[in-house]
């Protein structure tokens, strides 16, 4: 099937606790934002190891059917699993943290964020 | 701008792309509109999807316009399933880069929504589907279900503006499906984007049968069938039945097809029926019909033509059986390919159905002659202006291919002869009617005519009896009290004869009379004759006694004289005595 020709590579395991793709579209601003904001986030919450892959699907079109990229930006969380999808500008870093099931506990930030056991 | 105002005013007519689906470029007038999108809406389990796959498997196939099937439904493996059931293998269709199926799943469990975003995604994926075959048709099928995957109704519909918009601009023809809302054509009102063209597919149940039914609801620019139009979803994919041809175009031959009963031939004109019409049988039960469609059916094999026998009542077997009992041996043709029979309960699926496989097995047989025996058990199936409508269609499509349709149909015992059960005596060309006539506590059977469009008609009531030879018509038999049939016919008939006999033998007493008086009278003839001869030998016998004795007074008479020697007296006396002898 061309489907499976089409496939996202498999994700190469390097250590990283955590493997976030974000698939854009060309260099918009809303891509730009997307990809700021992303960047900040994790700078900020996540405490782990991480690593952030960015997918211009003018460039490579064919990936957006491995991952059934519908709309975009698309964050796609890879690792840990399951995989989560996170679709917008990620400007409101509640959501995407509720997205990506990180909690932060608001009375004692020194705790750190966590990773909600699903 | 002016480029765009250029372009919005063609100056040829709407170009279509065929679907190539049997009976729907009939009603959309050549097809859908080309490089536009088409929207194809109706409640779930209508048809949408076979509606659409099929529009890309014969666009792959017999108009070489490579597809793109885009499922937001269903996955890859599970479409290929389905379609195969229908006889349409993407599997295939798709090694071969005529098809491309892409799945595209939005997940609500697994997609968080957070900011702007757009459906540029599904964009970049359509598109390379289309580039990588350079695809001409494109299916969206069921657009809508992003609806329920993704929340920002405004992004989406905006965003489906634009997809439709930009299906335009590639110049692909697609079908977007929809499911119908309550009271609205799409549940989320996409039609507004889509409006172009849009088709109606309806399933619905009706008297325990199902029955669908396809409208186009609108078609910019273009003429096209406005009725509900039925369709079938089958083994070989979609069909839809127009109602009826636009137009009335049937070629008429002159050609005449014999009914099998040469008498009864020469009720119509001598020669048949006319090829291409279509004829009336009815009659209550029991008055025969059966047996006269078998002759008509057996005349058509004898001449070598195929025909089709749709028996409704009884199996193809029993139908052979029966028939063997009035002298017609139909399983020869029947071995020799000439006659097919299919035998269907009416209540065993719906009209349409019904419809669709007597169209396939008429297209694909091709027979000459077509009986459909009873008309009237379609009602089982239907209520009677589904039937009517349904034996309209199929009057309509035997004629377009000339071909003789016998229909035959069960009227109910009383009174109700004038009716045809289904209302179809209008658009038949010949009606027999086939009556019970019960008089003299018996019943016997009788045959007339009553219309036979285009010919010279006998206006008789016949009657017939059915042997061990067949169909038989007897002489018309009109006595002093109106027509008899059956036993007083036989009894009339009988003393008919026996009056002749008397008659016949009175006449040769007669005549056996004249010859003995002839003989008679030649026998008094010989007698009186025999008297007369004798009469006469007597009278001339005494003449001569009388003669010799005047003779001899004479002769004394001469003697004394001499003795005498008297004179004799002048001119007195026989001169010739005078002279004596010695």
């Amino acid at each position: 099937m061309k489907t499976r020709k089409l496939k996202v590579p498999p994700v190469k395991a390097k250590g990283e606790r955590w493997l976030l793709r974000l698939y854009v579209a060309g260099s918009t601003i809303r891509s730009l934002r997307a990809i700021e904001n992303l960047q900040v986030l994790c700078d900020q919450y996540i405490t782990e190891t991480y690593r952030i892959e960015i997918v211009d699907l003018l460039k490579t079109p064919t990936l957006a059917t491995g991952d059934q990229i519908v709309a975009v930006p698309t964050l796609v969380r890879r690792l840990p699993p399951p995989i989560k999808k996170i679709i917008g500008d990620l400007s409101d870093t509640d959501k995407v943290l509720v997205g990506l099931n990180i909690t932060v506990d608001k009375h004692d930030p020194s705790k750190g964020p966590r990773l909600v056991k699903e | 701008m002016a480029k765009v105002t250029k372009k919005q005013i063609p100056s040829k007519p709407l170009p279509k792309s065929r679907t190539g689906i049997h009976g729907l470029d009939e009603i959309l007038n050549g097809g859908l509109p080309k490089g536009r999108p088409t929207l194809v809406c109706g409640a779930a389990g209508c048809g949408k999807t076979i509606l659409a796959v099929e529009f890309l498997v014969r666009g792959a196939t017999e108009f070489n316009e490579p597809g793109v099937f885009v499922s937001f439904d269903e996955r890859d493996d599970e479409l290929c399933q389905n379609a195969l059931s229908m006889g349409f293998d993407l599997l295939t269709l798709s090694s071969r880069k005529k098809i491309v199926l892409e799945s595209v799943r939005v997940e609500p469990s697994e997609i968080e929504e957070c900011g702007e975003y757009d459906l540029e995604g599904l964009f970049i994926r359509l598109g390379n589907a289309i580039d990588s075959i350079g695809a001409k048709r494109v299916v969206l099928d069921t657009l809508e279900s992003l609806f329920s995957g993704l929340r920002n109704g405004s992004v989406l519909r905006a965003e489906l503006r634009r997809l439709f918009e930009w299906l335009k601009n590639r110049g692909v023809t697609a079908i977007v499906t929809a499911e119908s809302g309550v009271g609205t054509l799409t549940r989320n009102g996409i039609d507004e984007y889509v409006a172009d063209c849009v088709i109606l597919l309806d399933h619905r149940i009706e008297d325990e049968h199902s029955v669908r039914r396809l409208r186009v609801i609108k078609y910019r620019g273009t003429l096209h069938g406005t009725d509900e139009f039925p369709f079938i979803v089958g083994t070989a994919g979609f069909s839809v039945l127009p109602l009826s041809s636009l137009k009335q175009d049937h070629k008429a031959s002159n050609q005449r097809v014999s009914t099998g009963i040469p008498r009864l031939d020469a009720m119509l004109g001598g020669e048949g029926f006319f090829r291409g019409t279509s004829i009336l049988l009815s009659g209550c039960a029991g008055a025969g019909k059966s047996s006269l469609a078998a002759h008509f059916v057996n005349a058509a094999c004898e001449r070598g033509e195929r025909a089709f026998y749709m028996a409704s009542e009884q199996s193809s077997a029993e139908v052979v059986r029966n028939m063997r009992s009035i002298g017609l041996d139909l399983e020869p043709w029947v071995k020799q390919g000439l006659l097919k029979f299919y035998a269907s309960r009416p209540g065993a699926c719906g009209l349409e159905r019904h419809l669709f496989a007597l169209h396939e097995l008429v297209l694909d047989f091709k027979p000459q002659i077509v009986v459909i025996d009873a008309v009237t058990n379609f009602s089982a199936a239907g209520n009677e202006l589904e039937v009517k409508s349904m034996v309209t269609r199929l009057i309509d499509l035997l004629k377009s291919m000339e071909t003789t349709a016998m229909f035959t149909s069960l009227t109910s015992g009383d009174g109700a002869s004038q009716q045809s059960g289904v209302g179809v005596s209008s658009q038949v060309d010949c009606w027999l009617l086939l009556r019970n006539i019960e008089a003299n506590g018996e019943r016997s059977r009788g045959l007339y005519v009553l219309k036979s469009r285009g010919m010279a008609h006998s206006n008789q009531i016949r009657e017939f009896n059915l042997t061990d030879h067949g169909l038989e018509l007897l002489d018309v038999y009109v006595g002093p009290g109106g027509m008899l049939t059956g036993a007083a016919r036989f009894v009339q008939e009988t003393r008919e004869t026996q009056e002749s006999e008397e008659r016949r033998q009175r006449l040769v007493r007669t005549k056996l009379d004249l010859e003995q008086k002839a003989a008679n009278l030649a026998q008094a003839i010989a007698r009186m004759q025999a008297e007369f001869a004798l009469e006469k030998q007597r009278v001339l016998g005494e003449t001569a006694i009388v003669e010799e004795q005047e003779r001899r007074v004479e002769l004394n008479r001469s003697q004394m004289a001499n003795i005498r020697r008297a004179d004799v007296a002048k001119g007195n006396g026989h001169t010739k005595e005078r002279v004596p002898r010695s």
